[in-house]
């Protein structure tokens, strides 16, 4: 008695799922790719899971609280893994229009991927394209700072740099105003080097031998 | 009381500065491209022979000719002979010109060191488009890495006539390298020898690192290999010797004046034909090096390159015909492939479109030179490198180190001449000249940094230097065997350093390096006459390629008056002295 009313909704329900069916949409796992040897096998059980969450998703829009694990349909389960789903309304004899489906599932997307321990890469909604996660945009770039610190440190060295040429110029600016009241004392002292009296020597008019200058005049006056 | 000339604190400062003058950006991103080029390990036959025969003498010369003469460029020509100041004239104009353009590379050094703070690295994720759903659209057409290069770094415009506005950020990374260069110049010699003891050996332990870390790379033999495969056949080809030829002349910097400023600061009985040889051997060993390092990462990226298509071809036909997850391997995807296409045929025509066939010898053989290489390529490498942060601020840090050897090269041999002229040097200190000269460079600079300013800095790199330089060279050549003459040089020589001059160098002055010159000219004129128009590469945005494009007159005219510039200054010298002297005709004594 029963068995034509099943023949008729399992044929009804395999109208309503196929692949490039209203509303379906397609979805790709990639288990092995993402966990590796720690890859489970899919089979009805994991695929009981996807209709709870999917459900669980679809209960989170308004005017759709009461959907059933029930309503949501898969076929054409491939060794993929990919198959193509459908969520029925109570009826059971519409699917509910793709736009909710797919906002519902954008919405919880996480959630979901949680579920599986995959990614958005490796489950994968064929026709639902995930939200990508912004680069983290801090308030001040990075590279400013950076800039900032090395500009500081080379300015402050150069102008030290600059400063100690200052100091030393003028260091030298002032040597040679005192070797010349050194060299005026000299003339009213007779200075004595190796026993030889110096008064013999002009020592303003005479021609200065380069092999004893020296660049850094650090002589004391005399 | 005359201020003795500044010299370097120990001999040692001296070679250095010398090679931290010429390893620099070239040996690390133009020979390992001619290497690849021209005949892979046999492209080193040439190389050394043209080491040998034109490298060696050509430096030996310029640094004896510093050394005895103990000016800069200009007063050192003068001195060989007073019609030849134009030259030292044209070497401190190409200098000039060098200087203003070479220091943006040092920019943009800065720029990828700053941004190599940043977890993930900016050039490894494309920026998302306006509504989030997808990666920006030059991004996806191009890669990260170069979208990083084009778009956020130069934010290059499509062509040359559009000039654009001066970017803020490169302006600023472009001040701050004029002020660590001057910070380095200001003291002369001084702060100079000590800076080169960094820049000399600090790009070592960073190449030295790099090898340890490349060779180690999962594919950089493949990249080894490939390279340095003989291809012996290449060395027939005439343009292999010109290429090796042109590279030894570019990469000892010759004739920019910048050996002869560092020779001239040297004590006169200093040894400078072991110095020359040093030097030269080092530089090309450097040049090797830094090669074996480059191929070592080019093997790494193709193969990255080559699995990462694998693995595209793998997922799109694992998703085409649904086969199970990880059913593909490398290894069977040329039997799936065809097993595929027999028993699926119209599904597998539909795909066909979209499969590449992924080949390893087609990525090794994209060859990039210059800014392409260090920029884009070597980033691309590095981004996919463990701890990426570190590898990016060593390399970058390299980078910038070797520029900054070269730019105190440079600017020496402009401020040289300068501090050694008696009328600029009463007036002003050294540090102010320095400081000018910075600043004008600088000011200049930023027409570098405008959105059309890497095609003028392409201008720049390939037409303000090498005709001019090869012109400069051969006159100084002959100016020292034939105008001064050989036997006084020798005589002078052998008075200065209490060596006498072997018959080589007489053999290689006299004869072998100038025809080599005159035969490097005489190519490059044909080369550039023959090929009529010139043309250059701009980055189209939308494709995410490089696309070529014919120069505007008035690029054309820049061109030209770089050339004619620094070219003219040798026979206008020779004409004003001669004019002077004319005129002078009737004074009663001449001027010792």
């Amino acid at each position: 008695m029963l068995w034509p009313l099943f023949l008729l909704v399992t044929a009804i329900h395999a109208e309503l799922c196929q692949p490039d069916a209203e509303n379906a949409f397609k979805v790709r796992l990639s288990i092995k790719t993402a966990l590796g040897d720690k890859a489970y096998a899919w089979d009805i059980n994991e695929e009981y899971l996807f209709r709870a969450m999917v459900a669980f998703s679809m209960r989170k829009v308004p005017k759709r609280e009461t959907t059933e694990i029930a309503h949501v349909l898969l076929c054409n389960v491939t060794q993929r893994v990919s198959f193509w789903f459908v969520v029925t309304d109570p009826s059971k004899n519409h699917t509910l229009p793709a736009a909710e489906i797919q906002s519902a599932i954008r919405m919880n997307r996480n959630r979901i991927n949680n579920a599986f321990s995959l990614s958005d890469q490796t489950l994968e909604f064929l026709k639902i394209p995930s939200t990508l996660a912004p680069p983290v945009d801090p308030s001040v770039p990075i590279w400013i700072i950076i800039f900032g610190v090395i500009f500081c440190i080379i300015i402050v060295a150069t102008t030290l740099l600059i400063l100690s040429g200052i100091w030393q110029s003028r260091r030298k600016n002032m040597e040679p105003s005192e070797m010349v009241d050194a060299e005026d004392k000299r003339e009213n002292m007779i200075t004595v080097e190796n026993g030889i009296p110096c008064d013999s020597l002009d020592a303003k008019g005479g021609h200065i031998n380069d092999a004893f200058m020296t660049e850094d005049e650090r002589l004391t006056p005399l | 009381m005359e201020k003795a000339r500044p010299q370097w604190a120990n001999p040692l400062q001296f070679v250095f500065a010398c090679i931290s003058y010429a390893v620099g950006l070239g040996n690390v991103w133009r020979f390992p491209y001619l290497c690849q080029m021209y005949g892979g390990g046999s492209f080193l036959i040439p190389y050394l022979i043209m080491l040998v025969v034109e490298g060696m003498p050509l430096l030996y010369m310029e640094l004896a000719v510093g050394q005895r003469m103990r000016q800069g460029s200009i007063g050192a020509w003068r001195t060989i002979s007073p019609y030849l100041g134009g030259v030292g004239v044209a070497s401190v104009l190409v200098s000039f010109f060098l200087s203003m353009y070479y220091n943006v590379i040092n920019a943009w050094a800065f720029w990828y060191l700053f941004h190599s703070f940043q977890n993930p690295l900016p050039w490894s994720v494309c920026p998302l488009n306006g509504n989030r759903t997808g990666y920006d659209a030059e991004c996806e057409a191009a890669s990260s890495t170069q979208y990083f290069w084009y778009r956020k770094t130069l934010n290059i415009s499509p062509s040359i006539q559009e000039s654009g506005a001066v970017q803020w950020e490169p302006a600023l990374c472009l001040i701050l390298a004029w002020l660590v260069v001057y910070l380095c110049i200001l003291r002369g010699t001084e702060s100079t020898g000590k800076v080169v003891y960094f820049t000399a050996l600090l790009p070592y332990c960073v190449l030295i690192i790099y090898l340890g870390r490349g060779l180690t790379l999962h594919g950089a033999t493949n990249g080894l290999i490939y390279m340095f495969t003989p291809k012996v056949e290449q060395l027939a080809n005439p343009r292999t010797w010109i290429n090796a030829a042109t590279q030894i002349f570019f990469s000892l910097g010759l004739g920019f004046g910048s050996l002869i400023a560092f020779a001239s600061y040297n004590e006169p009985s200093n040894d400078c034909q072991k110095h020359a040889i040093i030097v030269s051997l080092i530089n090309s060993a450097t040049s090797i090096f830094a090669s074996i390092v480059t191929f070592s990462i080019y093997g790494f990226k193709a193969t990255f390159n080559y699995e990462n298509c694998l693995n595209k071809m793998i997922l799109l036909l694992t998703n085409s015909f649904d086969l199970e997850d990880g059913f593909l391997t490398a290894s069977n995807l040329e039997q799936v492939k065809d097993h595929l296409a027999s028993a699926y045929p119209s599904k597998y025509s539909e795909v066909l479109p979209y499969i590449k066939n992924c080949s390893l010898e087609s990525e090794l053989d994209t060859a990039v030179q210059g800014t392409g290489l260090a920029f884009i390529v070597y980033s691309e490498a590095i981004k996919n490198m463990e701890v990426s942060q570190l590898w990016s601020v060593l390399y970058f840090f390299m980078l910038l180190m070797l520029g900054i050897g070269s730019m105190l090269g440079n600017t020496a041999a402009i401020l040289t001449p300068l501090t050694d002229s008696k009328v600029i040097s009463s007036h002003l200190p050294k540090e102010v000249i320095s400081g000018l000269v910075c600043l004008i460079s600088c000011a200049v600079g930023m027409l570098f940094t405008m959105e059309a300013g890497n095609y003028w800095f392409d201008i720049f790199n390939d037409y303000a230097a090498t005709l001019s330089l090869l012109l400069i060279v051969l006159v100084e050549t002959i100016a020292v065997c034939y105008v001064y003459g050989l036997r006084r040089f020798e005589s002078d020589l052998k008075a200065m350093t209490g060596r006498a001059l072997s018959w080589y160098w007489k053999v290689m002055w006299a004869g072998v390096s100038p025809l080599l010159i005159v035969s490097l000219f005489a190519f490059y004129l044909s080369d550039y006459i023959l090929s009529g128009t010139l043309r250059y590469q701009a980055w189209d945005a939308f494709q995410g390629q490089l696309v070529t494009k014919d120069y505007p007159a008035y690029a054309l005219a820049v061109i030209g008056l770089l050339v004619a510039s620094s070219t003219m200054c040798i026979p206008l010298g020779a004409l004003g002295t001669f004019i002077t002297r004319h005129l002078k005709r009737g004074d009663p004594a001449p001027v010792a």
